[in-house]
């Protein structure tokens, strides 16, 4: 089956394009996991209700940075209230217990989505118009612009985690949370601002992606799904490795979608998954147990 | 003083089964069909609490064995004729068998959240085989049939009634409770709650750990798997919808609000949440998942044990 | 590693002179009736003991009698189900570990547990960044610190996981001072160390003595014990089951045998 070279490079530009995204999206993820052990079933919905946000701030001040901006804000407090309310109390009660709290909180989220703005998707008009020439395409800005501005919210968050006291604080408190807190971290605090990061990031991926795909209640159920994949794929709570893991990821997804329809492209990343977790169950991208 | 605990449970189990067996004959057809509907996911919860439960491994894929035995009794309906209800049974069990098979294969040997991740790849995984091939399975409309009689030849041949369903439904669940129990309580199910509570050492006297735990994958998915089938009687069609995950992560939910490791619990979680939605969804249409999902966040944190745990300490003190 | 007894070292507390037990109020640190559990199994039996300002007090007794939960009980990390810590004569008991740490009570756990991934520098900013603390000041504890232990100047930009278990104790120790502490809590430092560094540590608690700092020292060693410090409870089954001076005792002596024999 012989195709295309022009083919393959745009299905690489888009590969990368979703891969940036869905990084972003599995940043927060892993980073929750890998600080208090919560698997957070409801990430796809901060991601939706984030690009909830910022289709209505867009609508009311036509600001793309001003929308970007209240999405990460208002659901950063969202996610700070959330880890309050409802993970603080099951934090020594193991991963499993938190999977089926945030299960719950997934469940409330999407349904307070549906009542409030209705399960009709909504166009988002790309914020950043103009297209360039990508051989017979006419390939839009915007999508370039997403994957950078995903590549610099990652790197202002990876600089954010090398370098500020916050960063070692969080740092420490992932490698020893018991011995951080003695050394005077206020790991709680420390939690519930990962989190509310977390959430932040999430939302921001969502009102990136929202331009392109539309904006609905259920958004985020792909996105949870292809997050889970990424973050065991990478080695959970590795930050690097979901970043690689994540434009694997997505390559492959868009390769796979030059022979099938996109929503069989899946089934790739349902593979690569199995294949990892049976043969390299902490991660292909974190150095192997010894 | 075991005999007589045993007494006890017998006579509760025989005034309940009682109750359920005079259930159509006084109720309206639309709680008719409520309580055989509670009976059927009641089925599938007590299948998942053999894995969360007993063993200790939370499945998120449940939805698959169950769309398995819905889609297989489809297959069975759709193409064999006259259409038989035991062949249906058949086609169902084993399509569910072998998906359990091939879970069982690949997540058994991973543990705790890697469990619960793979078991739901595994289920979206079926989910966009059944979507997407439209040619045989319908895709997003599904399949839909006729039921078929309850007969055995040369005995009886019943056509199968919404009353007579609901007692067929009934004698399979209650069946399959006490098989169930059976099971939990014979040296395999010891095996099983041993590697709940340690795996390391349930291994280091000498069990074949992952050999136990795959029997228990498809064990789970067997009975799963039958809950799909008689599901699928019940409402004449087979869907994509019912092997989304969300469905998985309503059983985990019935399980967990009524109780887990106790059988009874998964049903009376599945009683508890169907008939909290009823009662809600007359209010709020659509939006009942919103107060829903906080009283099962509200169980999740205040009561571990899940309703039937909570009761009993209440009784107790 | 060259200084010893009376090399500078970092330090708020103020040595006070205290003669036998009549100096109650001015303790430091008091432990009064801790009882602690783990699941259903009762570790701490009533354990009361004290230390004053600039003192080394050692615990101590055999495997599992609870030396390591009492430590723990102080540092906040275990909750004790009765009875009360108080630090400068105020109840800290049920305090989060975290603010039991910025009041000045260091602790060194048994297996040093050094973030393994932070860079030596790192592990000392946990617990040099905190507020009310002005730059030159964090420069001047790093300085401080550097000086003493030079091998952790060396090694700054190495990841704490690759030192060895000598370097990691160092660190340990080093980071517990950057929260300027009044009380160091020492659990076991010299355990699986070589020879020539247990000397070290002996030091180590000398010179930290000499600044004022008090040392609650858990330890396995008998004679490092005795001679570091001052006075010695010895703990059974959860209790202090004896308390005695430092300079009273001697490694062979009974009382040394009943509590620690084998």
């Amino acid at each position: 089956m012989g195709v295309p070279l022009d083919q393959l490079l745009i299905q690489t530009i888009n590969g990368i394009v979703t891969g940036m995204i869905l990084a972003l999206v599995s940043s927060g993820l892993t980073l929750i996991f890998g600080i208090m052990d919560v698997v957070n079933f409801a990430h796809g919905e901060l991601l939706m209700l984030g690009a909830y946000v910022g289709v209505l701030t867009l609508a009311a001040t036509g600001n793309f940075w001003l929308a970007l901006l209240s999405a990460g804000l208002l659901i950063g407090l969202l996610g700070a209230a959330i880890y309050l309310v409802t993970l603080r109390p099951l934090i020594d009660r193991g991963p499993l217990t938190t999977i089926l709290a945030t299960f719950g909180i997934s469940l409330v989220l999407q349904n307070v989505a549906l009542w409030q703005f209705g399960p009709v998707s909504r166009k988002v008009a790309e914020p950043i118009g103009g297209h360039f020439t990508l051989f017979y395409l006419d390939y839009p800005w915007y999508r370039i612009v997403v994957a950078l501005l995903s590549a610099a919210i990652i790197g202002g968050f990876w600089l954010f985690l090398k370098f500020g006291t916050w960063g070692i604080w969080i740092r420490a408190t992932t490698q020893d949370r018991v011995m951080a807190q003695a050394m005077g971290i206020p790991v709680p605090w420390v939690l519930t601002g990962v989190f509310a990061i977390g959430s932040a990031m999430a939302a921001a991926s969502g009102v990136l992606f929202g331009p392109l795909s539309g904006v609905d209640p259920t958004m985020g159920l792909g996105w949870i799904l292809r997050a889970f994949i990424v973050v065991v794929v990478g080695g959970m709570g590795s930050l690097g490795g979901s970043i690689a893991a994540a434009i694997l990821v997505s390559l492959l997804e868009a390769y796979a979608s030059l022979w099938v329809s996109p929503s069989q492209a899946i089934i790739v990343s349902f593979v690569v998954l199995i294949v990892t977790l049976l043969f390299r169950p902490t991660g292909l991208f974190v150095a192997a147990p010894k | 003083m075991r005999r007589g605990h045993g007494t006890v449970f017998w006579t509760g189990f025989a005034v309940i089964v009682a109750l359920l067996i005079a259930a159509p004959l006084v109720l309206t057809e639309f709680w008719r069909r409520f309580v055989t509907e509670i009976l059927i996911w009641g089925l599938l919860a007590m299948s998942s609490d053999i894995l969360i439960g007993y063993t200790g491994m939370v499945s998120f894929g449940h939805s698959a064995f169950f769309g398995l035995g819905m889609y297989g009794a489809a297959a069975a309906l759709l193409t064999i004729d006259p259409p038989n209800l035991w062949l249906a049974l058949f086609y169902g069990l084993v399509a569910a068998a072998a998906v359990a098979a091939c879970v069982a294969y690949f997540s058994t040997r991973l543990r705790d959240i890697y469990f619960a991740i793979t078991t739901l790849i595994f289920s979206q995984i079926f989910y966009v085989i059944i979507f997407t091939w439209t040619a045989v399975t319908g895709g997003e409309n599904g399949l839909a049939f006729e039921r078929p009689p309850l007969a055995i030849p040369g005995l009886f041949d019943f056509v199968l009634t919404p009353t007579r369903l609901h007692w067929f439904v009934l004698a399979v669940v209650a069946g399959s409770y006490l098989i169930l129990r059976r099971i939990t309580q014979s040296p395999f199910g010891m095996v099983l709650q041993s590697i709940r509570e340690n795996e390391a050492r349930t291994r280091a006297i000498g069990y074949a750990v992952e050999r136990y735990k795959i029997v228990a994958v498809m064990l789970s998915g067997l009975f799963a798997g039958l809950a799909g089938v008689l599901y699928a009687l019940q409402n004449q069609f087979a869907a994509p919808d019912f092997v989304f995950f969300l469905v998985s992560g309503e059983t985990v939910i019935y399980n967990v609000i009524g109780g887990i490791g106790t059988l009874v619990g998964p049903i009376v979680g599945a009683a508890f949440f169907l008939l909290l939605r009823e009662g809600l969804s007359r209010f709020l249409t659509q939006y009942y998942l919103i107060p829903l999902g906080a009283v099962f966040i509200a169980i999740v944190i205040l009561m571990p044990q899940g309703l039937l745990g909570f009761m009993r300490r209440w009784l107790n003190e | 590693m060259s200084s010893g007894a009376g090399a500078a070292f970092i330090g708020t507390g103020t040595a006070v002179a205290r003669v036998g037990e009549d100096a109650r109020a001015a303790d430091l640190l008091a432990v009064d009736r801790l009882h602690t559990y783990y699941g259903k199994s009762h570790i701490l039996h009533g354990v009361s003991l004290s230390v004053g300002r600039g003192e080394v007090v050692g615990l101590l007794g055999r495997n599992g009698v609870g030396k390591s939960t009492t430590l723990k009980a102080i540092a906040g990390i275990v909750h004790p189900s009765a009875g009360e810590v108080r630090f400068e004569g105020r109840p800290i008991t049920g305090l989060p570990p975290h603010r039991v740490a910025r009041l000045g009570i260091g602790y060194v756990p048994e297996d040093r547990r050094i973030f393994p991934l932070l860079t030596v520098l790192e592990n000392l900013r946990v617990g040099l960044d905190r507020r009310g603390v002005a730059k030159a000041k964090k420069a001047l504890l790093l300085d401080k610190i550097y000086a003493y232990f030079p091998v952790l100047a060396e090694r700054r930009h190495q990841a704490g996981g690759t030192l060895s278990g000598g370097e990691q104790q160092m660190l340990a120790i080093a980071r517990a001072m950057m929260l300027e502490p009044k009380i160091i809590l020492l659990d076991e430092p010299t355990e699986g160390l070589m020879p020539r560094m247990v000397s070290q540590i002996r030091e180590i608690i000398e010179a930290l003595r000499g600044e004022g700092v008090a040392v609650l020292l858990v330890e396995q060693n008998v004679p490092l014990t005795l001679e570091a410090s001052r006075r010695i409870y010895f703990i059974e089954k959860g209790e202090v089951r004896h308390h005695a001076l430092g300079s009273q005792l001697h490694v062979g002596d009974a009382v040394i045998h009943q509590y620690l024999g084998v």
